[in-house]
């Protein structure tokens, strides 16, 4: 039951006639420029709970997506129906939508010179066994172990496998056709502990491209476990300005709020902290960070973005000092730049570590909270305001003291960004932004 | 005039060569002695959204997806299979996938088709066609101009309007056979405002299962500009949030996010029957302050989050959740109602054929108590008030919620006083609830705008409440 290579480039070349097709309809009905694309996934995700089958899901996803230009009027239309009748009919919806929308003079496809010339195997494509029977021996395996591992532990909230495979094709009318493939492999586990009446839930999961990489069912089990165990017992805390460590597994957020204040759409709209910053100190200056776009087998490497644009590896950050906005073809025609092939995010980014790992960063801190997890929403990126709930662990002399809960953090991103002590190099590989635990100065925690 | 049922059934079957024997057939082979239940879902949808920005309708985009679900049940399992056409070969492939789940034994008798008999909470009108291109971008231009025009700071309007229109059709062994036709509309409006240097945000909105005319029909396009300028200048005056515990005056209306953050989604009853909610086993209980009864209501017309039938076919209700402070019942879906041996509540929701249904809230609010909203503020000596909220997040376990106030103020010395910034608000569900010490006599609904997601699925929720105090919750400022 494992999807055949050969089998998923036959049918991705299909899908590249479909684009191929739908670009040229849209040209014969008139449009002076359009794109395409289509992905499309199949998979299995199965659940577990309590040593039982819980879901058994068979997935296949497939959608299309047109975008088409008269002049510079535009209109978009997509359909999850990828017959050809289907791929005709949303291209004539696009094009009567492009008849109504108003001419915009920064509308259009991203230069022809920028596309993607050489689409390089970035390996990012391992099918694995698609099976209900392996998949639910990998849950089964997972959550059996966690719930042996402590008496604790006395729910479940389930454990789950999931592996996808599929492709991505791209094309437009500047003649670019290209796709790749891809597959995604994920197993979680969600546990929950007592301790007198109080309940809590946590979970660890592990994702990778290639099966062979995810963590054994095992591991996953003692990391669910392990976290579930340590918040049993939380406290809150008292009011005050505190020192803070963002654990690795949510400091990613931090620099998530970073791509979104040099976002080309932001800045163009004025709602960016960090408008006009480009070339500016905006981290500390022993702070760099690297995309790397091109990474073998990497979970957010991609050989071109949404708009066919070439991504390229390059320094954001360079001694704390920004180098580029993150444009797609709109934006940067809006802010007069080049587009950064940015459309639809980033690529992985490496960010440098201070050569230290958490535990040498809490003895460092002395006291302070350690944070492993955020909630809620409560970041504007247009002020830079930032307010969010918090769990995570006091830390005292240096050691983890008693877990804490119901608490919030608050201050401004720019600040924070800015005064970040260190950064650890235990670094969490199952994120886009590849960084260990962030270290910033000093943040208003609000409890009791 | 055509009945919403053989429209449904006309283009969900007998244009794509199925018939409801086939369904009857498919489902026959399905139910065999291992299978308790099984279902099939039948859904074609359309949406579109048109988006203003520096003055002029940019964009336009239009999204069809239709497609069918099938799922069965043995005991707690589940298997589900879809695909992206309806066909009777997908319907037979699915059914065959979905049904891998259990050893083969012999057929179970299916129930009789029964359609239920439901209320129809909205019309069947397909807001894409309710008006046409040119009004929609004119409506949209008129928002800007207007926006724009009540204050001389406003130097960005983003205006959108969308609206989507869903058929769908459920079949299942039980014997039931429903159909719903269900439009939905929104029209957003942010401003960006700017003065010396300093700029801000605002946004306002709304929207219901109607045609577009809502929006104009009581000039209810101006008031969601009116408002979101109102905001937005409201926070360029903010100042920062004060940290800490006190007392807590949310807003009528939309600031019953609370009640679905801090108590609602720890009553839909998957997370009760596998007990893992902070709520679990405790029905009869008193979970909340005696002034609180919190209901669930997909009944009401034309809202957000009612539902004719829900996504099983069962019809929407209006559901007690919390009576006077005493948790009564749980919100439930059939394989939770069944496994807890209750009844189902309507409250069985599915973002789409492609994903399996859960138990969802509908409309989700407080009923009102006896205070005037004025003597509540008068009551606080020093604390917040907050009537605007962006969303919140609860973990539904431990029973920690959060929320995020968009708009704010002080109260001091029974006044209010000066605008505040956003800030998080932090609390445990259960706990939280048992601080309301007044409720307002001002009940009233959100403007419809409400989604809410829960393992990747979104679907439309309303939310509402009074005026109310809570005595202590803890806010997330930094001053």
């Amino acid at each position: 039951m494992t999807p055949d290579m050969q089998q998923l480039r036959q049918e991705m070349h299909d899908v590249e006639q479909a684009v191929a097709e739908a670009v040229a309809f849209a040209k014969k009905l008139g449009s002076s420029a359009v794109e395409c694309a289509i992905s499309r996934s199949r998979g299995i995700n199965v659940g577990t709970r309590l040593g039982e089958v819980e879901t058994v899901e068979f997935n296949q996803d497939g959608a299309l997506g047109i975008t088409l230009y008269r002049g510079q009027q535009k209109g978009s239309s997509s359909t999850t129906d990828l017959t050809p009748a289907a791929i005709r009919a949303a291209v004539e919806k696009a094009n009567d939508i492009a008849r109504f929308t108003s001419p915009d003079p920064y509308a259009g496809l991203a230069p022809a010179e920028l596309m993607a010339e050489h689409i390089a195997d970035l390996e990012l494509c391992h099918p694995a066994d698609q099976s209900a029977e392996f998949a639910l021996e990998q849950a089964l395996a997972c959550e059996r172990h966690a719930l042996g591992l402590d008496p604790r532990i006395v729910n479940s909230d389930g454990a789950s496998y999931s592996s996808h495979v599929g492709y991505r094709v791209y094309g437009n009318s500047h003649g670019f056709l290209a796709g790749y493939l891809q597959s995604r492999h994920s197993l979680s586990c969600s546990l929950i502990a007592k301790s007198g009446d109080a309940m809590q839930r946590d979970y660890s999961y592990t994702v990778a491209r290639k099966r062979e990489q995810l963590w054994s069912p095992e591991q996953v089990a003692q990391q669910a476990v392990a976290a579930t165990l340590a918040r049993l017992d939380a406290r809150k805390l008292a009011t005050a300005h505190v020192p803070v460590i963002f654990r690795a597994d949510v400091a990613n957020s931090l620099f998530g709020h970073l791509v979104g204040a040099i976002s080309g759409g932001n800045l163009y709209r004025k709602s960016s902290f960090l408008l006009d910053h480009l070339g500016k100190q905006v981290l500390p200056s022993w702070l760099t960070i690297r995309e790397l776009p091109h990474l073998p087998g990497a979970l957010a490497s991609s050989p071109f973005d949404q708009e066919g644009v070439a991504t390229i590896e390059r320094d954001i950050i360079t001694d704390g000092v920004l180098q580029t906005y993150l444009t797609t073809s709109y934006s940067a025609r809006k802010l007069g730049l080049q587009p950064t092939g940015h459309a639809g995010g980033i690529h992985t980014w490496q960010v440098s570590d201070s050569g230290v790992n958490l535990a040498q960063m809490c003895r460092e801190m002395g006291s302070g909270l350690l944070v492993t997890e955020l909630m809620g929403q409560g970041v504007n990126l247009l002020t830079g305001d930032y307010s969010r709930g918090a769990a995570g662990f006091w830390i005292e002399n240096g050691e983890i003291q008693f877990p804490v809960e119901e608490i919030t953090i608050a201050g401004n991103l720019k600040q924070m960004l800015a005064t970040i002590v260190a950064v650890g190099n235990d670094v969490d590989l199952r994120h886009g932004v590849r960084t260990g635990s962030v270290w910033v100065d000093s943040l208003r925690l609000a409890g009791v | 005039m055509q009945s919403a049922f053989d429209q449904v059934t006309h283009n969900l079957l007998t244009q794509r060569q199925l018939g409801v024997n086939a369904l009857q057939q498919a489902l026959q082979q399905l139910y065999t002695g291992a299978i308790d239940f099984a279902d099939i879902y039948l859904q074609s949808s359309v949406n579109e959204s048109w988006v203003l920005e520096d003055g002029i309708v940019k964009d336009g985009s239009f999204h069809i997806e239709s497609g069918l679900g099938v799922r069965a049940i043995h005991g707690e399992k589940t298997g589900f299979a879809y695909a992206d056409d309806i066909s009777p070969q997908a319907l037979q492939h699915a059914a065959a996938a979905a049904r891998g789940i259990a050893a083969a034994g012999s057929h179970g008798r299916l129930n009789a088709w029964q359609t239920p008999l439901a209320t129809q909470r909205y019309e069947a009108v397909n807001p894409l066609q309710s008006l046409n291109e040119v009004a929609k971008i004119d409506l949209l231009r008129e928002l800007d101009a207007y926006a724009r025009s009540l204050d001389s700071r406003v130097v960005e309007v983003i205006a959108s309007i969308s609206g989507s229109y869903d058929e769908i059709l459920v079949a299942a062994t039980d014997g039931v056979l429903a159909t719903d036709i269900r439009p939905l509309v929104r029209l957003n409006c942010t401003v960006l405002v700017e003065h010396n240097g300093k700029r801000e945000r605002g946004s306002a909105g709304g929207g219901a299962r109607v045609g577009y005319s809502y929006f104009i029909t009581d000039l209810r396009w101006q008031e969601y500009a009116k408002e979101a300028v109102r905001q937005a200048l409201v926070n360029l005056e903010a100042r920062p949030a004060p940290a800490g515990t006190m007392p807590v005056v949310l807003g009528s209306g939309w600031p019953g996010v609370l009640l679905h953050e801090a108590v609602g989604h720890g009553l839909e009853g998957d997370f009760n029957r596998k007990g893992a909610s902070a709520y679990a086993g405790k029905v009869g209980q008193m979970v909340a302050s005696e002034h609180c009864t919190i209901v669930d209501d997909g009944t009401i017309n034309d809202r957000r989050g009612s539902l004719t039938v829900d996504d099983e076919g069962t019809p929407a209700g209006y559901n007690v959740l919390i009576e006077k402070g005493r948790l009564v019942g749980y919100m439930q879906d059939k394989l939770n109602a069944r496994l807890m041996g209750v009844a189902a509540t309507g409250n069985g929701r599915r973002e789409s054929y492609a994903q399996l249904p859960m138990p969802r809230m509908t409309n989700t609010y407080m009923l009102a108590g006896e205070h005037n909203p004025a003597d509540i503020i008068k009551s606080v000596k020093k604390g917040i008030y907050a009537p605007h909220f962006a969303g919140g997040q609860v973990d539904i376990t431990s029973g920690k919620f959060v929320f995020s106030a968009s708009e704010a103020y002080l109260i001091e010395d029974g006044k209010i006083t000066a605008p505040i910034k956003g800030a998080t608000l932090i609390g445990n569900g259960p706990e939280a609830m048992c601080q309301v010490s007044m409720v307002g006599n001002d009940l009233a609904l959100d403007a419809g705008v409400g989604v809410c997601g829960k393992d990747g699925q979104s679907v439309p929720v309303g939310v509402g409440q009074p005026t109310l105090k809570l005595d202590a919750l803890t806010v997330g400022g930094t001053a």
